[in-house]
């Protein structure tokens, strides 16, 4: 059943792969906004492009591993509760640019993204929601080991 | 003469051979009582956890270093020695002081002998069910893996003696090094209808569904009970991610909030987590989550008397951590009145070989599925002088002895050897046998390597393993112990920030270098594809060379801050 199911979404994933092209230019539009931010070295960097710090906020929920499995693929979502969530975005702090994805959230939509970041280090993984033109966060740390000698 | 000087006296003249007779009656008064376990409650439950595959009784060494840093400083788990008897009101020189700590190791192992073995834990499990009717019993998993015959069987022999001990659930973290292949097809064909086989925490890496059922949900003499499943959140990690490609693990704890009131809502009136976390996972976790009665453990080793009665915004979770090796099974009672627990009592019963009449069906199975092997496993490699075994936070004698072999036959300046809580006890003059090799060694990723690391890197792998061991938030803990060094010594401060634990690291009394290469040897490599003789076979050669081996000197490193900490001698 799972497997029927998994072959019928990547056929899915083809059917759509022929639409992508035509649909893609307001993304990279959009992607040029956020070009100084992906590029920038460090956290405070980011916040600089961003034009705001983030406050921290306990209406944002920030799923992610405690010890990463595969520090190249971390699982991460987060779900806004904030009114008015327009954008979601991941930020690794050590990395060497820490801002790992922007989602775009059109009004309407449901505040929830689901993504993969690589994580060179062990350090803190934020979760950035831009809400009414302000910024909010949510911090949690993801260790990535050497692994072995478990048990 | 005193009490000990008598007791080794007669020690040394039972191990002369003579008489036997003697210390039968001698011991027969030592167990008088131990099993008397009145029947308490309604609702029951028996566990067993990290037996490692050891079928026939054995010597099991508790740590004499089992270290707690921060919250966890001078509190169960983490006393050993006098402190966890203290702790617990148990009478040092006694059966119990011999089960739950290394206090006079060899003498006590020579009055009390050899601990676990299934045949004896089946007349045990026996025993409380015909006194607790309906009673489950759970299996926390470690069970398959541990053993030569378990190895070279694939499991097989774990899978009937698991089935004919009656196991009705049960979790699992080594199982899965035998592929997950292997693990679906015991479940598919052996437990099926026999054995629910859960993991809330195991999904599909790519969508996300769940693996196993989370939970099964059972009546116990008219009260519905629940047994959520919790395996290992680490197995990708602390063992070969390619075992289990497709599958991702973790903690798992909203999941785990959702699970319980799913359960709940179904009318559960006892919730128990058949947990493989660890220790100090289960009671940050018992912390947390809410409407858990008790979180049964493993993964830990760590014999613990008692429960732990963890506070939380729910109520209280007991957590109890049930051993290793099949040394204990714990026996859970609950009354349930009104739909609601109104008590409760807990024992760790140490299963004492000589004070359990072996079952008949149950030494037929082992006899049965060792009759191939046996030859083989009974080959003396050598024989040793000291006392050998390995628990414990850092090297212990055994794993001295293999880092040894690993240099001598590698060529190497240091030698790694993993930091497993598993791995029997031989006391001193004990033949080595094959056997006893493989109770150190059996795992499917057996290979040895040879490797140019620099001093920085060197220092990375060891504060690496440290942190495993002693992050102060448990969730960031792998629940091994510190990777055993050969060759290179070292200090350790615990209680210091990660990448600043490992200090003066030296070889032959020099400085390591953090530029410079040194010639390292290893055994249990994580990543895929690595070639390279099996442990055992290098092992084996560098003992049978030996003829008597003699662990003097095991490289401790030296420890820095850890004044009146309890978790050491």
């Amino acid at each position: 059943m799972k497997l029927q199911r998994r072959t019928f979404l990547r056929l899915g994933a083809a059917a759509l792969g022929g639409f992508a092209t035509a649909a893609c230019w307001p993304l990279r539009a959009m992607a040029s906004a956020f070009d100084a931010a992906f590029k920038a070295p460090d956290m405070n960097g980011v916040f600089k492009e961003l034009g705001a710090t983030p406050t921290p906020s306990d209406q944002i929920q920030f799923v992610s591993p405690d010890i990463a499995e595969n520090g190249a693929v971390v699982p991460v979502s987060i779900t806004s509760k904030l009114p008015g969530t327009e954008q979601i975005m991941v930020l690794v702090e050590k990395n060497p640019n820490p801002m790992a994805a922007v989602f775009m959230i059109p009004e309407g939509t449901e505040g929830f993204v689901s993504t993969r970041v690589k994580v060179g280090q062990t350090c803190n993984l934020y979760a950035v929601v831009k809400a009414n033109g302000k910024f909010y966060s949510a911090m949690r740390e993801t260790k990535v080991t050497l692994g072995g000698c478990g048990g | 003469m005193n009490r000990r000087e008598f007791l080794q006296v007669l020690a040394a003249a039972a191990g002369a051979g003579l008489p036997l007779m003697a210390r039968a009656a001698q011991a027969a008064s030592d167990w008088a009582g131990l099993y008397d376990a009145p029947t308490f409650g309604n609702v029951h439950f028996l566990h067993l956890t990290d037996a490692h595959a050891q079928l026939n009784p054995i010597h099991f060494r508790e740590p004499s270093v089992n270290l707690g840093l921060g919250a966890a400083r001078n509190r169960p788990p983490h006393l050993v020695g006098a402190h966890l008897l203290k702790s617990f009101g148990l009478k040092p020189g006694t059966a119990e002081a011999y089960a739950f700590t290394c206090l006079d190791f060899e003498s006590a192992a020579r009055r009390y002998g050899k601990v676990g073995g299934f045949a004896h834990l089946a007349t045990l499990v026996k025993q409380m069910r015909a006194s607790r009717p309906g009673a489950l019993l759970l299996d926390g998993g470690d069970t398959w893996q541990g053993s030569a015959t378990a190895l070279w069987s694939n499991g097989q022999d774990m899978v009937e003696a698991a089935l004919a001990l009656g196991v009705d659930v049960m979790t699992a973290h080594w199982e899965f090094t035998l592929g997950a292949e292997r693990v679906n097809e015991i479940i598919a064909k052996d437990f099926k209808g026999k054995v629910d086989f859960v993991a809330q925490n195991i999904r599909t890496a790519d969508f996300g569904d769940p693996v196993f059922p989370a939970y099964t949900l059972r009546e116990m003499n008219g009260v519905p009970v629940a047994v959520i499943g919790q395996a290992f959140p680490y197995t990708p990690i602390a063992n070969p991610a390619h075992f289990v490609p497709d599958w991702s693990f973790g903690i798992q704890d909203e999941n785990l909030q959702k699970v319980i009131e799913e359960v709940r809502g179904k009318g559960a009136q006892i919730v128990v987590l058949l947990s493989h976390n660890g220790m100090d996972v289960d009671l940050k976790l018992a912390s947390r989550a809410q409407g858990l009665d008790a979180i049964l453990g493993g993964h830990t080793h760590d014999g613990v008397p008692q429960p732990i009665v963890v506070k939380n915004a729910g109520g209280e979770t007991l957590v109890t951590n049930a051993g290793s090796n099949g040394k204990f099974l714990g026996v859970l009672d609950f009354a349930v009145k009104n739909g609601k627990p109104a008590g409760w009592k807990y024992r760790l019963l140490p299963v004492f070989a000589d004070a359990l009449k072996p079952d008949a069906d149950m030494a037929a199975l082992i006899a049965r599925v060792r009759k191939p092997y046996e030859a083989r496993l009974g080959e003396v490699l050598a024989t040793t002088t000291d006392t050998l075994y390995r628990r414990g936070n850092f090297n212990g004698s055994f794993d001295q002895l293999i880092l040894d072999a690993l240099m001598a036959e590698k060529g190497a300046q240091i030698a790694f050897s993993p930091g497993f809580r598993w791995g029997t006890s031989l006391l001193p003059g004990s033949a080595i046998t094959l056997e006893h090799l493989l109770d150190q060694t059996a795992i499917s990723y057996p290979q040895t390597t040879l490797t140019d690391m620099t001093g920085e890197r060197i220092k990375v792998v060891l504060e690496d393993v440290a942190d495993n061991l002693f992050n102060p938030d448990p969730y960031l803990q792998q629940g091994g112990d510190m990777v055993r060094v050969g060759g290179l010594s070292y200090a350790i401060e615990p209680g210091a920030a990660v990448g600043q634990r490992i200090q003066d690291m030296r070889l032959d009394g020099k400085p390591i270098a953090a530029g410079k290469t040194y010639k390292v040897a290893g055994w249990a490599p994580v990543a895929g594809g690595v070639q390279g003789e099996p442990v055992w076979d290098v092992v084996g050669r560098w003992l049978r060379a030996q003829k008597t081996v003699a662990i003097t000197r095991v490289n401790q490193p030296r420890l820095i801050g850890i004044d009146g900490n309890q978790g050491i001698l």
